[in-house]
């Protein structure tokens, strides 16, 4: 029965719902939750699933793959080229020097070259999936430090492709690769099937979205979503490059599609179990018997690598021009060795660089240093950022690069939202804009706005729209009752993000302005207002006169319908309410025309008013102005 | 060549007025003279500063029309200067556009005539409290001529006075088109024109 896929799952999702909740609370991050889940069931505490691991990680890897994905969406190719210095300079030292350092320790240890360098180079992975994660989770991500991360993993992710290819050169025999191609055909194959995902990523992927999103069935687009993940990885495995960095090129493509944000909310679930197996797996594959028979070696492994590694990056962080909290958040992040270490060292066991002898404690080595992460963040968090702070006076890392997000999020751009956008726009403030109907998206999309398909009341794509970061939340959606929701869960989930609204009418209006909403403006009533003053001036009104009097009006009824909005609020009953507008009304006509005689005889009082005063006389040639004596 | 001759009017509710009003028509059939009604053109005091500073260019004498609140003008004729009169158009380095041009005020008065005086309740002549006008003329390289003047605006009745004056008003604006009038007078009187 243990070996049911179902009972698998059972084990694997109850470890996940019991330890990451409580992790969570005691402040250690989900990762931690997961690894400690992963320890529990595994062999060596309970065993309820055992030498079936490798095969979990297997499939769990995927999450690192879809963590990609959702990684290259959120960058432009824009924002890669301005980290373009951190990622070759940073990331480049940081494997060269750690693997020289490692590999030097190890040729003092009495490893031959040949060894020696490839512990070198699997010693300087660090844990994309763990670092990025627990830096996303603690929003670090887009601090200096954590942008320093990000650059240098993803060189690392990159330095795997020409590693796995030096590995074989290391080895004492020969291992021809997977299809026994030579060399330069297989250089030919990686540039020609990279070439391929940014071709149909640009020309084939966006139509192909564009059609399921008219169809207007999420499931297809969910589907094809996890399809396109899927076949590239697919790909990249036939041509021996590492699916994740094939996905992670997919994502950059589609980061400036208007499917972007659609996309990210509907792979980010499927990531996040992916992922949790993932540290799972990790966490029951940590050999513990060889830990108690060789304490000494491990332990000196860990800490050994690890501090070497966190002194190289804090030095190299101090020769980038980091300030003093960032290079401690790249030292402590990046400290650990990486889940790319496990396919390193298996691939180095196969070109017979090592033997199972020493891979084992390396195995055990990387593990435990991913286990000791979330670890390393606690205490970077609790002791080191507070002291390396201390002299700088930064509260907390300065926020550096700010993505794509904008200062404004409008939902709906139809022909009310896209007035507020274009106008905005014309000024410089760039806006996102979310929309449900696939032709506006792409006619607007074409004309060179940053427009993206989705369903504004989803939670997740009010997250991958940056509703966490902006200053103002633009609601402008035509259907009331959608309106509403969206209004009511931007409250809810963003609760001091402001929210501007359309309203359809005045029912709509009190509806928003009880749900929080900052500011109502019913749709139609700027357009008939500007008519009603046209109106004016061609029965005769002066323009001014006819400006004047309607915004005496108008500030009379935006007091009564603030007066009445509040009714609502109070829920007082229908037909109050429509007494009070009732009688607003005729206040209004009876203010406008009768108690206040100025409004139409208007006091033109700026003159000399001492003359008018004492010189003037009852006289029925004069005209009628207001005499402030009388 | 006869001059040309820009009347920028201001009344904020020219439909009270009687004075203003009948000035205004009273000019409607003279060549050379462009009548341009700020608060007509301008509702929402948002003024088109080029298409002002290009009527500036056209015309050589520029008559501010407006009634005389509280010692200047309507706010619409501030917020006038403020943006069409730039800085490297009509003043400082570079700002020639006006230089040579005529400029006078055209004003009605609540007070009567003998209240502009240093023993009357306004203690200031018209001339005085019209210095800011003066130095904004001189400043631009124009001219500044006497304003012509309208006292007792209010208690004036509809009748052969106030014909008189649109008439004054009328002839005053001929003569400056047809180079009739003795400039270096006109700039040094304290009022020209009208039956003060």
């Amino acid at each position: 029965m243990t070996d049911t896929v179902l009972f698998q799952a059972f084990v694997y999702l109850c470890a996940a719902v019991v330890c990451v909740p409580i992790a969570k609370k005691l402040g250690l991050g989900a990762v931690l939750g997961y690894l400690v889940a992963g320890v529990l069931v595994g062999p060596n505490v309970i065993g309820l699933v055992g030498h079936e691991g490798h095969h979990v990680m297997h499939f769990a890897e995927f999450g690192v793959v879809l963590m990609l994905f959702i990684v290259g969406l959120e960058l432009q190719p824009s924002l890669l080229w301005k980290l373009r210095r951190s990622i070759v300079g940073l990331g480049g030292l940081q494997v060269a020097l750690t693997a020289v350092l490692v590999a030097g320790v190890a040729l003092a240890l009495g490893v031959h070259w040949k060894p020696a360098f490839a512990i070198g180079m699997i010693m300087a992975m660090s844990s994309t999936a763990i670092v990025l994660s627990t830096l996303a989770e603690r929003s670090l991500l887009k601090t200096g430090g954590g942008q320093a991360a990000f650059s240098v993993l993803l060189f690392q992710d990159i330095a795997v492709i020409p590693i796995l290819a030096i590995f074989p050169l290391l080895g004492v025999a020969q291992v021809a690769t997977e299809s026994g191609r030579p060399a330069w055909q297989t250089g030919l194959l990686v540039i020609g099937a990279v070439a391929g995902v940014v071709a149909a990523g640009r020309f084939v992927v966006r139509p192909a979205f564009q059609f399921l999103a008219s169809v207007k069935l999420r499931e297809s687009f969910i589907a094809a979503a996890l399809l396109l993940v899927v076949g590239i990885a697919l790909l990249m495995q036939q041509v021996g490059l590492s699916p994740a960095l094939g996905t992670f090129v997919a994502g950059v493509v589609l980061a400036e599609s208007e499917y972007r944000h659609e996309l990210e909310s509907d792979i980010e679930p499927f990531k996040g179990l992916l992922l949790g197996l993932f540290f799972i797996s990790v966490g029951a594959q940590i050999d513990f018997p060889l830990i108690g028979r060789e304490p000494g070696t491990i332990i000196g492994l860990v800490l050994g690598t690890m501090v070497l590694k966190l002194v190289v990056l804090v030095a190299l962080a101090r020769m980038f021009d980091l300030d003093r909290p960032a290079r401690w958040l790249l030292g402590f992040s990046l400290s650990q060795i990486g889940e790319f270490a496990f396919v390193l060292i298996s691939f180095g066991i196969s070109s017979k660089i090592f033997g199972e002898e020493v891979a084992a404690p390396l195995v055990a080595a990387v593990a435990i240093s991913m286990l000791l992460t979330p670890l390393m963040f606690i205490v970077l968090e609790r002791w080191v950022l507070p002291w390396a702070t201390i002299d700088t006076g930064d509260a907390r890392p300065q926020d550096q690069i700010d993505h794509a997000e904008t200062p404004v999020v409008i939902a709906g751009y139809g022909r009310f939202g896209q007035v507020v956008g274009r106008l905005l726009r014309s000024i410089g403030i760039e806006c996102t804009v979310l929309d449900l109907d696939p032709a506006m998206v792409d006619v607007i999309g074409r004309l060179g706005f940053k427009v993206y398909y989705g369903d504004a009341s989803r939670v997740e794509l009010l997250h991958a729209a940056g509703c966490q970061r902006a200053k103002l939340f633009i609601l402008a959606v035509d259907d009331a009752a959608q309106s509403t929701a969206i209004a009511k869960s931007v409250r809810e989930h963003f609760p001091t993000l402001p929210i501007m609204a359309r309203a359809r009418d005045r029912i709509h209006y009190f509806e928003l302005l009880s749900h929080g909403v900052a500011a109502a403006h019913r749709e139609t009533f700027a357009a008939a207002y500007e008519m009603a003053i046209e109106a004016l001036r061609s029965l005769g009104y002066r323009a001014h006169t006819a400006h004047r009097l309607a915004r005496r009006w108008r500030a009379h009824e935006e007091r009564e319908l603030a007066e009445v909005a509040q009714m609502w609020a109070r829920k007082e009953e229908r037909s109050t309410i429509f007494a009070r507008t009732k009688q607003a009304f005729q206040e209004a006509e009876r203010l406008m025309r009768e108690e206040d005689p100025q409004v139409f005889v208007e006091h033109d009082g700026a003159w000399d008013n001492d003359a008018l005063r004492s010189a003037r006389r009852p006289d029925d040639e004069a005209p009628q102005s207001r005499d402030e004596s009388s | 060549m006869p001059r040309r001759i820009l009347v920028l009017f201001a009344h904020p509710m020219l439909e009270r007025s009687r004075v203003n009003r009948r000035m205004v028509e009273g000019l409607g059939t003279l060549d050379g003279v462009t009548v341009n009604d700020l608060y007509e053109r301008y509702p929402t005091m948002v003024i088109d500063v080029e298409r002002e500073k290009q009527l500036l260019v056209e015309h050589d004498v520029i008559v501010l029309q407006h009634p005389f609140y509280w010692y200047s003008a309507p706010a619409i004729v501030k917020e006038w200067l403020d943006l069409v009169l730039e800085l490297g158009w009509a003043y400082g380095p570079g700002g020639t556009a006006l230089r040579g041009k005529l400029m006078m005020n055209a004003i009605t008065t609540g007070g009567a005539n003998d209240a502009y005086h240093r023993d009357g309740y306004n203690r200031f002549t018209m001339r005085e409290l019209l210095t800011p006008f003066d130095q904004t003329a001189h400043l631009c390289g124009m001219k500044y001529l006497a304003p012509f003047v309208i006292h007792g605006a209010l208690r004036l009745g509809d009748g052969d006075d106030l014909r008189g004056h649109v008439a004054a008003y009328r002839t005053l604006l001929a003569d400056l088109r047809d180079d009739r009038v003795d400039l270096d007078q006109a700039a040094a009187a304290a009022t020209q024109g009208g039956a003060a």
